[in-house]
C-alpha cells in the first residue's frame, strides 16, 4: 500500500519536471533555418556535382582526357571524349558529360584525377520536375562561369 | 502454419502494417493477426526496397563498391565504410597510417551518437511524444554540420578510402567535437529528465517486449538488443579492430531483457562513444591519412575472407570470397538489423498493438538495411 | 413584446456561441501549432499574415473547398451523421456555461446535469465514425474510444457530485457565487473549508483531458498505431468538423473546470469581476493542456484504464465520502 502512494508521488513529481522541461524550452529562441529566405553558407568540403576546374593561368580547364574518372566511376556518369588535333601534344577534351541523377557523390573520379581538373561544386538548390536538367555538359558550363 | 489455424478463428482479423505506416519507418510490411487488441501472429514481409546490393559486389570492382556501403544503413554510414574498407585493407595486406585510423574512429563515433540520437527521437514518437525528436534532431544537426565539414556529405558518407582517408581533418573539426561533446553531456541530463524518467514512458517500456538470452542467440540478434538481454557481447571488445584497443570504455548491459533495457544501453553507449572521442582527440598523432603505398587495381589473393564490425545497431559483417580478380566471386553482407528483426515474430505473440509497436522501435529498424 | 426581445436576445446568443465556439477552434489551432513549434525550438506558421494569425483562414479555405470523398463501402448515413454529432452538443453545452455573472444564454437550474448529458454523446460520434468507415484502424479506435469515455465518466461524476454537495446546488451560476470574495474562496484551494479540494482538481482535470481525448491520452488517434484514428477515412469538413469538434470540447472542459474549481469570473482579489477573468482562467488552463500534448508520450489502453480504476475512482471515491462526512459535520 506504501508502494503505491510513492508510485503516484513519484509519478506526479516526473510529470511536472518534464512540464517544467517544455515550458522553459518554449522561451528560447527557435534554432530553425527559415530556408527560403535565409541560407547556409556549404563548407569547402561540400559535395555537390563535380564541374571542371577554372585554370587561373590559361583560362581554361586542366584536363587531358585520359578518362580515368570515366573508368572509375561506380555509377558510370561520366563521359569524356577527347580528340587528336593537329600540334597539340595531348588529346583535347572535346565533351564532357555528367549524368548527375545517376551520380552518387562518391569522390572517386576527383581522386582518380591526375591534373586536378575536376572538383566538387557547392551547388545544392537543385530541383527540377525533368530528368534531362541533370545531364550536365560540363566543357560548356565552364564558358558559362566567366 | 499456425498463422492459418489461427485465422480460421473467426474473431480474429488481420491488418496490414505498412509498407506505408507511420511507425515502421520505411517501406518495411508487417502482417499482423489480431485478436481485438492483440497481437496473435505478426509476420514481417521484406523485400518492398530490395536493391540486390550484395549481387552488385559481385559485379563490380572493389573500389566501384565502395559507395554502396553507405546507402545499406543510412543512419550510420561511417561504421559500414569502416567494415568494409578494413576487409578489403585485410585481404590486400595495405598499412593504413596511424592518423587515418583515429580520424576513422572518431568520425565513425561520432555517426553512432547521430544514429543514437535520431533513434532516440524516433522512438519516442512511436511512443507519442513528439518533442524530444526536435531536440535530438536539433543535437543531431550539429554532428552532420561536423561531419559535413570533413567528408563532403551529410548522411549517406563515402569518405573512407582503401589506405586511409579521402581528406585530412582540421584542428577546427577536433575543437569542434570537443565542444559538441560539451554541449551533449550539458543536454543529457534534460534528456533523461524529460523522458527516461517520466513515468509514463517508464510504464509503456518496463517489462514489455522480452527477448531472452536464448531467443538472441537463436535468432543471431546483436548490438544494443543483445546487451539488452544481459550479454556483454561488443565487437570492438571481443573481436578488436581498428585501434579501439587503446580506448579505455565500457560496454553497457542491462540484464532486464525488456524495452527498457534496450532504451538504456543505446542512451549509455552515447556517454561511452563520447569518452572515446574524448580520448581518441587527446591521442590522435601526425602523419600522413593516406597509405603510401595502394594497388591501383586491388586485385586481393584468392581465399574467403571475413570482417566484423560494430554498427549503431549490431554487428556488421562481410564475407567475402575472391578469386584473385577485381571482383569478388561473392559478397555476402551480414547486417544486424535483419537478425534483430526475425525475433520479432515470436517475441510479440500475445502483445498489445501499442506494445509490439513499442517493442518494434526498441530494436531499432533500418529498411534498407534489412532488404539490401 | 417580451417574447420578441426574448427570441432576438436567443438568436444574438445563438450567432454568438457559434462564432465562440468556431473562432476558438479555429485560433486553438493556431495556439496549438505556434506553442508547439516555440516548445519545440522552431518557428510554427508565419507566412500566412503577421505571425501566421491568418493561416487558421487558409486552413478552413483549404478544408471547405476539398472534395468530400465517401468512400466505397462506408455506412452512409452514419459516416455522414457523425462529424454533425461531434460538433452539435459541443455548441449545445456552450448554452448553460455562465461566463460572467451577466453573460448567459440560458440559466438553468440544472446546468451540470445538462452538460454532461450532452458531454457524453461526444463518444457516440467517435464510435460511429470509426464504425461506419469500414476502416479496422477506425473500428479499433473507436472502441478504445468508447473503454475510455465509459472509465472515464464515472470519476468525473463523482468529483462533479463533490462539488454540487459543497455548494449546495446544481446550477452552474450558483457554483460560481458560492466562490465568490477571494481566491481562499475558490473550490480548489483548501482554504474553502474542504481540505481535500486540491485533489479534487487534479483529478478532475485529468478526467477532462482523457474525456476530451487529448494527449496523453489520445489513444483513439495514436498516429504511430492507428494511422488518425475513427477519422482516418474521412476529409474535407468531415474532418473539419471532427477537429472543431475536439477543440471545441476542450474550451468546454476547460470552462468547466474554471466554473467548478477556480471561481468563474471573479477577480482572485475580489476587485474587477468579469468575464476576462472567466477568459484568463480558461485560456491558462488550456495551455496548460497543449503544453501537456508536447511533453508527454502516449498512455497505452491498459495503463489508462489502470489509471481510472485504480487510481481516480477509489480517490474520487474517498474524496466524496470525506466530503459528505466535512459537510456533516461542520453543518
Amino acid at each position: 500500500m506504501a508502494g503505491y502512494f510513492t508510485n503516484i508521488l513519484s509519478g506526479t513529481k516526473s510529470l511536472l519536471v518534464g512540464l517544467s522541461i517544455t515550458q522553459r524550452e518554449f522561451f528560447k529562441k527557435p534554432v530553425t533555418l527559415q530556408y527560403p529566405w535565409e541560407s547556409l553558407e556549404m563548407t569547402p568540403r561540400y559535395r555537390g556535382h563535380i564541374q571542371l576546374v577554372k585554370d587561373g593561368e590559361t583560362g581554361t580547364h586542366k584536363c587531358i582526357s585520359c578518362g580515368l574518372c570515366d573508368k572509375g566511376c561506380p555509377s558510370g556518369c561520366i563521359t569524356v571524349k577527347g580528340e587528336k588535333q593537329e600540334g597539340v601534344k595531348v588529346k583535347v577534351l572535346v565533351r564532357y558529360d555528367l549524368d548527375f541523377t545517376k551520380c552518387s557523390l562518391c569522390g572517386q573520379c576527383i581522386d582518380n584525377c591526375k591534373p586536378g581538373a575536376i572538383e566538387f561544386s557547392k551547388e545544392y538548390n537543385l530541383a527540377s520536375t525533368r530528368k534531362e536538367d541533370f545531364y550536365y555538359d560540363l566543357l560548356k558550363r565552364l564558358k558559362e562561369q566567366k | 502454419m499456425s498463422s492459418q489455424t489461427a485465422s480460421q478463428n473467426k474473431e480474429h482479423f488481420e491488418i496490414n502494417l505498412g509498407p506505408q505506416h507511420p511507425a515502421t519507418h520505411g517501406v518495411l510490411r508487417v502482417k499482423l493477426l489480431m485478436d481485438g487488441e492483440y497481437v496473435v501472429d505478426a509476420e514481417p514481409v521484406l523485400g518492398y526496397i530490395h536493391r540486390m546490393h550484395e549481387l552488385m559486389g559481385e559485379n563490380r570492382t572493389w573500389a566501384k563498391y565502395l559507395p554502396n556501403m553507405g546507402r545499406l544503413d543510412y543512419l550510420s554510414a561511417l561504421s559500414y565504410n569502416l567494415g568494409y574498407v578494413e576487409l578489403v585493407e585485410k585481404m590486400a595486406a595495405i598499412e593504413v597510417p596511424e592518423r587515418a585510423e583515429y580520424i576513422r574512429v572518431i568520425t565513425t563515433e561520432m555517426n553512432r551518437i547521430s544514429s543514437h540520437l535520431l533513434w532516440f527521437g524516433a522512438f519516442v514518437l512511436d511512443l507519442g511524444g513528439f518533442t524530444p525528436l526536435l531536440y535530438a534532431f536539433d543535437d543531431r544537426e550539429h554532428i552532420l554540420d561536423l561531419l559535413e565539414s570533413v567528408t563532403g556529405s551529410r548522411l549517406t558518407y563515402c569518405y573512407f578510402r582503401f589506405g586511409g582517408c579521402s581528406n585530412d581533418v582540421e584542428d577546427e573539426f577536433l575543437t569542434g567535437c570537443l565542444t559538441f561533446i560539451k554541449r551533449l553531456r550539458s543536454r543529457m541530463p534534460m534528456y533523461h529528465n524529460l523522458v527516461t524518467k517520466n513515468v509514463i514512458l517508464m510504464q509503456r517500456l518496463e517489462g514489455v517486449g522480452p527477448v531472452s538470452a536464448e531467443m538472441c542467440r537463436k535468432y543471431g540478434a546483436t548490438g544494443p538488443v543483445l546487451r539488452g538481454s544481459g550479454i556483454n557481447y561488443d565487437v570492438r571488445k571481443n573481436e578488436p579492430y581498428s585501434v579501439y584497443p587503446e580506448f579505455d570504455f565500457d560496454v553497457p548491459v542491462y540484464n532486464e531483457c525488456d524495452s527498457m533495457a534496450r532504451y538504456m544501453v543505446r542512451m549509455d553507449e552515447m556517454d561511452q562513444c563520447m569518452r572515446i572521442i574524448e580520448q581518441a582527440i587527446a591521442k590522435i598523432p601526425e602523419g600522413p591519412v593516406m597509405a603510401a603505398k595502394v594497388p591501383k587495381m586491388i586485385k586481393p589473393a584468392a581465399g574467403d575472407y571475413y570482417h566484423a564490425v560494430e554498427a549503431a545497431r549490431g554487428t556488421f559483417a562481410i564475407r567475402a570470397v575472391s578469386e584473385g580478380k577485381n571482383q569478388a566471386y561473392r559478397m555476402k553482407l551480414r547486417s544486424p538489423t535483419f537478425s534483430n528483426l526475425s525475433l520479432f515474430q515470436e517475441a510479440s505473440k500475445g502483445m498489445l498493438l501499442a506494445d509490439a509497436l513499442a517493442f518494434m522501435g526498441s530494436i531499432d529498424l533500418v529498411i534498407p538495411e534489412i532488404d539490401r | 413584446m417580451d417574447l420578441g426581445i426574448n427570441v432576438v436576445e436567443m438568436l444574438i446568443y445563438l450567432v454568438g456561441i457559434i462564432a465562440f465556439a468556431a473562432g476558438n477552434a479555429a485560433y486553438l489551432v493556431w495556439v496549438e501549432r505556434k506553442g508547439a513549434a516555440h516548445i519545440q525550438r522552431r518557428t510554427g506558421p508565419k507566412e500566412v499574415g503577421p505571425y501566421g494569425l491568418l493561416q487558421p483562414l487558409a486552413d478552413g479555405a483549404k478544408l471547405m473547398s476539398k472534395q468530400l470523398i465517401i468512400p466505397d463501402g462506408v455506412d452512409k448515413p452514419l459516416f455522414m451523421v457523425a462529424p454533425l454529432i461531434a460538433m452539435v452538443p459541443a455548441i449545445m453545452i456552450f448554452v448553460t456555461i455562465p461566463f460572467s455573472d451577466s453573460i448567459i444564454a440560458r440559466d438553468i437550474n440544472l446546468g451540470l446535469l445538462m452538460i454532461f448529458a450532452f458531454a457524453s454523446v461526444n463518444v457516440l460520434a467517435l464510435l460511429l465514425g470509426g464504425w461506419a468507415s469500414r476502416n479496422k484502424y477506425a473500428v479499433i479506435s473507436a472502441a478504445r474510444a468508447v473503454s475510455q469515455n465509459v472509465a472515464y465518466e464515472i470519476p468525473m461524476l463523482i468529483i462533479a457530485i463533490t462539488i454540487v454537495m459543497v455548494s449546495g446546488s446544481m446550477n452552474l451560476k450558483e457554483i460560481v457565487d458560492f466562490q465568490a470574495g477571494g481566491f481562499w474562496n475558490w473550490n480548489f484551494l483548501p482554504t474553502n473549508g474542504n481540505f481535500l479540494g486540491p485533489i479534487t482538481f487534479v483529478l478532475f482535470f485529468i478526467c477532462f483531458m482523457a474525456e476530451t481525448n487529448r494527449a496523453p491520452f489520445d489513444l483513439g488517434e495514436a498516429e504511430s498505431e492507428l494511422i488518425a484514428g475513427f477519422h482516418t477515412e474521412y476529409g474535407s469538413m468531415g474532418f473539419g468538423l471532427f477537429f472543431m469538434g475536439e477543440y471545441a470540447n476542450i474550451v468546454i472542459g476547460a470552462a468547466l473546470t474554471v466554473i467548478l474549481f477556480l471561481g468563474g469570473w471573479y477577480c482572485p482579489f475580489g476587485l474587477t469581476d468579469g468575464i476576462w477573468w472567466f477568459l484568463i482562467k480558461m485560456y491558462l488552463l488550456i495551455w496548460t493542456v497543449v503544453l501537456i500534448r508536447w511533453t508527454y508520450p502516449r498512455v497505452t489502453l491498459w495503463s489508462l484504464l489502470n489509471l481510472s480504476w485504480k487510481i481516480l475512482i477509489p480517490f474520487s471515491l474517498f474524496n466524496l465520502l470525506a466530503s459528505a462526512g466535512l459537510i456533516k459535520i461542520l453543518g
